[in-house]
């Protein structure tokens, strides 16, 4: 398996990221800084060999967001996205 | 979202190097087909390990779910879960994870599900959820490994495409495939995508999960076919997070 082949989607990241948010964000919409396009946060390309996580842009590679656990501190970076649109509708969250 | 308390309370062999196991677990909120949750193991002397697994079972209100680990050869995680773990033992679960690779049987329409090696656990959690919800939902499963010994769930597969509103199946092998078989051992391609893919005109709901390379071949294919790529959800798994 080559290195562009080593990611996994956004979907791998939810248990991180619901220490974090009040809704699971896998389904959220978020924006690229980058590039503009708008999609499922499910659908980012994950990479997790890194210290942390990072997930990148399905679209045109961009990093989306950063999280870095350190020393008791999470660390997280969100700058790759211009917005984050959550479904907050009670079915929405009524297995998380 | 809180780390709960799992007791193993069932084990299963599925294939040489994959095994079920069945939770009970503490205040299980429940889940939906397609969903995964995280296990937290942790060591005499404090280390732990975090590794995701999709949930292979049906919605029940039993608090049970059950995972499907296949053994990884240099894993930290899977040998673990897949050789000594015994009936009575405990570990940590964080879930149920994921609102995006999700179906239900409220879900209208023909539902189309490719699976790669172990990527088949998270859909037959909707294979079997069709089934115990008597959803009319059409559904047809596109299914690739490396040989047939290697299939999970071959009996209940077999049983299930059997009966009436059945599941229609399709086994894809890239080593070795069985004597008779009419296509030679090799990956997806686009005449078989073609023979055991709805067409894209019945505008299916896609489900698509395996190993990175996988999914990128396979969608690559799908959409080539004419599938629409917003009704393609896939889930890719790597040696990297010890998926499935």
């Amino acid at each position: 398996m080559n290195a562009s082949m080593n990611y996994l989607d956004g979907n791998a990241a939810a248990g991180e990221l619901n220490r974090i948010f009040a809704f699971d964000i896998t389904a959220a919409q978020g924006q690229c800084v980058h590039c503009g396009a708008t999609k499922h946060f499910a659908e980012a390309h994950l990479y997790m060999t890194c210290p942390g996580i990072v997930a990148r842009c399905a679209g045109c590679g961009h990093v989306l967001l950063r999280l870095v656990n350190a020393g008791g501190r999470v660390l997280l970076d969100l700058r790759g996205m211009t917005y984050l649109a959550l479904d907050t509708s009670p079915s929405q969250d009524s297995c998380v | 979202m809180t780390w709960r308390t799992a007791k193993i309370v069932g084990l299963r062999d599925e294939t040489a190097t994959a095994r079920t196991l069945t939770l009970a677990i503490d205040d299980w909120p429940g889940h939906v087909a397609g969903q995964h949750v995280d296990v937290r193991l942790t060591a005499a002397d404090g280390y732990s390990a975090v590794r995701s697994y999709s949930i292979a079972s049906a919605p029940s209100s039993d608090g049970r779910i059950e995972l499907t680990v296949e053994r990884l050869p240099n894993g930290e995680v899977s040998p673990y879960l897949t050789q000594q773990i015994m009936v009575g033992d405990q570990l940590e679960v964080r879930g149920p994870i994921g609102r995006w690779f999700v179906w239900d049987p409220e879900r209208a329409g023909p539902i189309q599900l490719v699976a790669g090696g172990s990527g088949i656990v998270p859909l037959m959690a909707m294979i079997r959820w069709r089934a115990s919800a008597s959803s009319t939902a059409s559904l047809r499963l596109l299914y690739s490994v490396r040989e047939p010994s290697a299939i999970f769930y071959h009996e209940e597969l077999r049983a299930l495409s059997s009966r009436g509103n059945s599941v229609d199946v399709t086994y894809a092998y890239t080593r070795v495939a069985p004597r008779d078989w009419p296509r030679p051992a090799g990956r997806i391609d686009a005449e078989l995508i073609s023979r055991a893919t709805w067409p894209a005109d019945l505008r299916s709901s896609v489900y698509v999960c395996g190993p990175t390379s996988f999914v990128e071949h396979t969608t690559e294919l799908l959409i080539a076919a004419g599938q629409d790529r917003q009704k393609i959800k896939t889930e890719r798994f790597g040696a990297t997070g010890e998926r499935k």
